[in-house]
């Protein structure tokens, strides 16, 4: 299923669907499928399902720091599948989100698949654009499968009806130039490109990149149709002193979060 | 002209290559391209930039046979491309100095570089120096331990150094780390990848930036020996000094075109850089070839004596050179290397780039095969100043501290005893 039959729901209650970020395998494999489980619980929309990669790019500290924690603790590319099916089964959409060697290394055609018979809704994309990604959208479409695609602050009208065009799900705006990671205030830039964004497509249009805290989520939520968190749940993790601690970080902020979407437009 | 014969889809060689990055990135990829493609064609660029590789790099780069380290190589004749006299001391120059020179055309007033060896960080600051640019240069931690000479050196020219502490702490990891910056800094800021590899335009553009290497080395061989040569030689890393000296020959299809990679510690041992011996096609920082990777599609981590080997994947025209067959590649272990670095040192008076000493190891094999009728064309692609403590240290010429041993300290060892 899609998410933007989600996303729909939320724009339904006048409110911008949450979406949050952890990579699988982090503090292992059941663990990070838990902290899954705990921001359905609190309120998370959409759960993006983070491939740990050697070399994430797009990535700021905090992310890469648990992406290679998790690869030492021995996380594979399958376990995604696992973890998209337990996320599924809690009631929220399942997004996985990955840089494209591991899903080449696996076969595009035979992850598609996989992923669709786990209950994946489909993918996040960083390093892929769509001039890129022929065999992936043939693949996408084959097995109905979400296709979101990057646009950012640079992006021409050009590159933005481009990778609009091809997009299935929602968009994924980028709220600045720059990598992942929290960031005192959510630039002007995000608006603006929401606001071109929206000339191009009639898909959702989701915001990620430095989101962190409720007021941030309420003031995005206010213009953009989803919010993207990322670094700033995955750090409730990798900075807790225990699982459960973690947990319990993990838990206050989403819900700081998924009330902060609520209040957005009210 | 060749450069368009291999090129069959938009940015690949074959079907290598692409743009494999962050949407973020496409605007300034694109820049890049339309302003270089300009450039190339306006009589102003051009003629500045052959000026600064006749007054300031010191092009031509001139060739030496080298025939006592011929002896080492069944008789053939060896004859020596000197990229290590350019300034800088490597082939690097070359196209750092085009890029710099796009840099001011497009208006921005940063460059960013990352180094391995430290050679093309080395000439980035060069280059930035030159043209009044800021510059920053990102660099493995390790390497900077291994290479401690060429960080100051960029720091004495005014770049800031930045070390890597991600991942396995070298080259790969300078690279991440260089496209973090610039996804955040595009606006102001020009990516100077150093090698034949990275999202296009960068290979083709930096291919072309080298390519005066062949194209000088073809007609200096031309006349010295009034034939072409049997094989052109160079080692591999990301292979910008090889795709230099290869390209004008590719057409010459009687001319061998064989590339050393760095097999380490052997390529069964797992500790080495022979992406063609063990990788697989993949994608890493924005281009499809060859990578060595594991069943997940993770990077494995190379290993090399050489700091500017020293790199998981390669560039995607060399993938495509191998797979139509018009190239050949083969591995070369640090011993093999470090023997031949050596021996040109004390058969020519000539110290080698580390790197450079895979491509003189290949020649020693490749001479035996051929026997005394060959003609080879090495490119000695860098000078081994930058290499002296690590190569000190690999011949037992210093003691852990660095101090020297002398020929009566106990335990001491010349050159050539030990490997």
């Amino acid at each position: 299923m899609s998410v933007a039959t989600v996303i729909e729901k939320c724009r339904a209650d006048n409110r911008a669907a949450l979406i949050g970020y952890l990579p699988v395998g982090f503090p292992s494999v059941e663990g990070s499928i838990a902290a899954m489980k705990v921001l359905v619980e609190s309120g998370v929309d959409i759960v993006e399902i983070g491939v740990p990669y050697s070399d994430p790019v797009m990535d700021g500290p905090v992310i890469q720091d648990a992406a290679v924690r998790a690869l030492a603790a021995g996380v594979h590319l399958t376990d995604i599948f696992t973890a998209a099916r337990e996320v599924s089964a809690a009631g929220a959409g399942a997004l996985v989100m990955t840089y494209w060697n591991p899903v080449l290394r696996y076969g595009v055609e035979r992850f598609a698949a996989d992923l669709a018979a786990a209950g994946g809704a489909g993918l996040i994309t960083p390093d892929l654009i769509p001039d890129e990604a022929g065999d992936w959208i043939a693949a996408a479409d084959a097995h109905d499968l979400d296709k979101v695609f990057l646009v950012a602050p640079s992006s021409t009208p050009e590159r933005l009806e481009a990778v609009t065009s091809q997009c299935r799900g929602f968009v994924y705006a980028t709220a600045v130039m720059g990598v992942t990671g929290a960031r005192a205030s959510v630039g002007v830039a995000a608006d603006a490109l929401v606001s071109r964004t929206r000339e191009h497509t009639d898909l959702p249009v989701c915001v990620g990149l430095g989101v962190s805290t409720g007021d941030q989520a309420a003031q995005v939520g206010r213009y953009a149709d989803g919010v993207i968190v990322g670094s700033a749940l995955v750090r409730c993790l990798t900075e807790a002193d225990s699982d459960e601690q973690g947990l319990e970080a993990l838990g206050s902020l989403a819900r700081e979060l998924a009330e902060g979407v609520r209040r957005g437009r009210s | 002209m060749t450069t368009t014969s291999n090129v069959p889809a938009y940015g690949r060689f074959g079907g290598f290559g692409g743009r494999y990055v962050p949407e973020a990135l496409i605007p300034a990829l694109e820049q890049l391209e339309e302003v270089w493609r300009k450039a190339v064609v306006d009589p102003e660029f051009v003629g500045e930039l052959e000026r600064l590789q006749r007054t300031y790099t010191g092009r031509p780069s001139i060739i030496t046979e080298v025939p006592r380290f011929a002896e080492h190589c069944g008789g053939a004749r060896v004859i020596l491309k000197r990229e290590d006299l350019n300034h800088t001391g490597s082939h690097k120059i070359n196209n750092v100095l085009g890029q710099a020179l796009l840099t001011k055309r497009m208006g921005k007033t940063r460059v960013i570089a990352e180094t391995g060896a430290g050679q093309h960080g080395v000439a980035t600051a060069t280059a930035a120096a030159l043209l009044g640019l800021e510059c920053v240069v990102y660099m493995g931690r390790k390497d900077t331990e291994r290479q401690a000479l060429n960080v100051a050196r960029m720091r004495l020219l005014g770049a800031e150094v930045v070390a890597v502490d991600n991942g396995s702490k070298t080259l790969k990891d300078a690279v991440n780390e260089a496209f973090r910056d610039w996804v955040a800094n595009v606006d102001t800021t020009h990516y100077v990848l150093g090698t034949v590899t990275g999202p296009h335009p960068f290979p083709e553009m930096v291919r072309d930036f080298h390519r005066v290497i062949g194209v000088e080395a073809r007609q200096q061989v031309l006349d010295l020996v009034g034939r072409l040569p049997d094989a052109v030689l160079a080692c591999v890393g990301g292979g910008s000094n090889a795709m230099g000296i290869f390209h004008r020959f590719i057409d010459d299809r009687s001319v061998r075109l064989i590339g050393f990679e760095a097999g380490g510690e052997g390529v069964e041992s797992g500790k080495h850089a022979a992406r063609f011996s063990a990788g697989i096609p993949g994608v890493l920082h924005g281009a499809f070839t060859y990578v060595m990777q594991d069943e997940d599609g993770q990077t494995v981590e190379s290993h090399s004596v050489s700091a500017g080997l020293d790199y998981p994947s390669v560039g995607p025209e060399h993938a495509h050179l191998l797979e139509s067959g018009r190239a050949e590649y083969r591995p070369i272990s640090d011993v093999e290397a470090m023997e031949a670095f050596s021996l040109l040192s004390r058969t020519e008076g000539i110290l080698p780039a580390i790197e450079s000493a895979h491509a003189l190891a290949g020649a020693m094999k490749v001479g035996r095969e051929l026997g005394p009728d060959a003609v080879l064309l090495v490119n000695l692609s860098g000078r081994g100043d930058k290499d002296v403590h690590t190569a000190a240290e690999w011949f037992g010429l210093i003691d852990d501290d660095g101090s020297p041993r002398l020929p009566d300290d106990d335990g001491a060892k010349g050159m050539g005893e030990q490997q």
